[in-house]
């Protein structure tokens, strides 16, 4: 609450900036329009004309909330391939593309946590692993995965995996690191004293994972689940960019680029800010929910 | 052969069975191949000084298995080339992998990681004088870190046009974020205590950055710096899929996909993932030399 009057003029003053910088990015185009008209015209025209451009270098804050309600709530409604006339998703609207963006990020989310959680309680349990492994999945964050992506989608394509496990599997590589490296640390959290307690009972090394580690791990899991599932939206979208511009939110990004359609790069630019805010959002809400259950909360 | 050493040996022997008998000998030899190094390498972990060999012998062993996998299968190129035949491509394909070198790397992702870091570090300095502005911009920030900032590349791409001038701008605009929540993070690391330490020697606001609160936020600084060459490599290759010259490391990938010379493709990534490994060692050299007094580094020994 504290931070709500800070954040809310920051973001007033951002808005204010983009303002701005519209009329001097777009005035060059109506000038040169009035130029070739032979017309004259005045600073108000300019700035009237900045802020409703069809292809502006830089749309204007409004024209981007028109168009992605445009694309999203009337598209469905009134387009003849919406949702109200035709029964299914639009492949015109925002809601169409997101959702193959966001069913291809979750599958992905899912797979590369799964992996990361198995291969962490491996590394925590067999040194062999542990020295092997870890050395090179830190390395393997320095390569530019992100930049083998596209090549990664064809050639799977040309095997004969299509649809949404190609860009899963981009996604799940990137959401896989933040995981291990996370529950790694968090299965290691237990001190040497609750280890020690453990070992008094005699418990099984099993009965240690299931009752002391993992348990510890939940605050370590959940911090980097919310950097996985960001890095899996940015592996899906630009898993998406050489499929030919099909669907999803990459693609839109990808023909509004060839088409100088600015507006819509910026409504599904704002979409997929959206999508990743609200994952971020959910599982933010499950881990104060989880860790208040557990009596961890802070 | 003692009885612990016999039973992983039987439950070996079992799966390198199993696998011929169900994959034919290629298979059974693969999994004895990679059985055989994990034996070697668990008996290493095993010993004290296998910290640089285990690693090692773990990536030779995969490189091998990809080796022998694509040569046993008779992998057509075009999906999944050998290592040997990358190798090769690398070698005589290295006049225009070093031009593309220099185009991405050197031009786009350096230049605009030195503006992006400065930049947000002189921000950060900047806002950190306003506890109103911290408060504000700390969230925002935070938000717009975790936003699929690749996205913006399109639009970069057709202001600053073609060459590395727009690969640059999408590296600053990836790069200031993290950079910018980590300094102010940083900033903010000096105990009253210290703070106080500094006043009774009637040190100013300069002297007070200089001589404390700099020193003090290095770890975090290096933290985004490390963060950021990751971001400036990938930013500077995928801006180039939205356009670029006739030569470039995200050129040189779209086109080759297009033309299946996967070999070639997998040369680039090759030196890719050398220039960012490097680019991430060199920057965590600087850091042990400058952050020498902090807890992580001293324990390394």
């Amino acid at each position: 609450m504290r931070a709500l009057v800070p954040v809310l003029s920051v973001v007033a003053a951002i808005m204010v900036l983009w303002y701005a910088a519209a009329v001097p990015m777009n005035a060059q185009w109506t000038r040169d329009q009035a130029a070739r008209a032979g017309t004259e015209i005045g600073f108000a025209e300019v700035l009237a004309a900045s802020f409703n451009q069809d292809r502006p270098r830089l749309p204007a804050p409004h024209q981007v909330v028109a168009e992605l309600w445009n694309s999203t709530v009337i598209e469905e409604l009134t387009g003849r391939r919406g949702l109200w006339n035709t029964g299914t998703l639009s492949n015109r609207s925002l809601i169409y593309h997101g959702w193959i963006t966001l069913s291809a990020t979750l599958m992905g989310f899912a797979i590369g946590t799964g992996l990361g959680i198995v291969l962490a309680i491996g590394i925590v349990h067999n040194r062999a692993m542990d020295q092997s492994v870890m050395p090179w999945a830190i390395a393997s964050q320095t390569v530019p995965i992100l930049a083998i992506a596209p090549m990664i989608i064809v050639v799977l394509n040309s095997v004969g995996v299509t649809g949404l496990l190609p860009k899963a599997i981009i996604s799940a590589y990137l959401s896989f690191f933040p995981v291990v490296v996370g529950m790694v640390k968090g299965l290691r959290s237990p001190d040497a004293m609750q280890m020690d307690l453990l070992a008094t009972y005699n418990a099984s090394e099993a009965q240690t994972l299931w009752k002391l580690r993992l348990p510890a791990s939940v605050p370590y899991l959940f911090t980097s689940l919310k950097v996985a599932v960001a890095a899996a939206l940015v592996g899906t979208i630009v898993g998406e960019l050489p499929t030919g511009a099909v669907a999803g939110l990459g693609a839109r990004l990808l023909s509004g680029s060839y088409y100088g359609q600015t507006v819509q790069i910026w409504a599904a630019l704002f979409a997929a800010a959206a999508v990743a805010a609200g994952l971020v959002g959910l599982i933010g809400w499950v881990q104060r929910r989880t860790l208040r259950r557990m009596g961890m909360a802070a | 052969m003692t009885r612990a050493q016999a039973i992983p040996a039987a439950v070996a022997l079992a799966a390198v069975l199993a696998a011929t008998a169900m994959g034919g000998w290629r298979a059974g030899l693969i999994v004895a191949v990679w059985l055989g190094a994990w034996a070697v390498n668990a008996r290493l972990a095993a010993s004290a000084r296998g910290r640089l060999a285990v690693p090692a012998l773990f990536g030779l062993t995969l490189v091998l298995l990809w080796e022998m996998a694509t040569r046993l299968y008779a992998v057509p190129p075009v999906i999944l080339p050998p290592p040997t035949a990358i190798l090769a491509r690398l070698a005589t394909g290295l006049p225009v992998i070093w031009g593309d070198f220099v185009q991405t790397f050197v031009k786009g992702a350096l230049s605009g990681y030195a503006i992006g870091c400065s930049a947000a570090l002189a921000a950060a300095i900047a806002i950190d004088r306003s506890p109103f502005l911290t408060r504000g911009l700390l969230p925002v920030g935070n938000f717009v870190a975790a936003l699929p900032i690749v996205g913006i590349a399109p639009i970069l791409v057709m202001w600053f046009g073609f060459d590395w001038q727009s690969k640059a701008a999408v590296v600053v605009v990836m790069v200031f974020f993290p950079m910018l929540v980590n300094t102010v993070e940083g900033l903010r690391a000096a105990t009253a205590m210290q703070r106080d330490q500094m006043r009774t020697w009637s040190a100013g606001y300069w002297q007070e950055l200089r001589y404390l609160r700099l020193p003090v936020a290095m770890p975090f600084i290096f933290n985004g710096l490390k963060i950021s060459t990751t971001l400036a490599l990938i930013g500077a290759i995928v801006a180039e899929f939205f356009g670029s010259p006739i030569r470039g490391m995200g050129f040189r990938i779209s086109t080759e996909v297009g033309r299946l010379g996967l070999d070639m493709v997998w040369a680039v990534i090759v030196v890719a993932a050398l220039a960012g490994s490097a680019f991430y060692g060199i920057v965590a050299a600087v850091e042990k030399r400058v952050t020498f007094w902090h807890p992580s580094q001293r324990n390394r020994g």
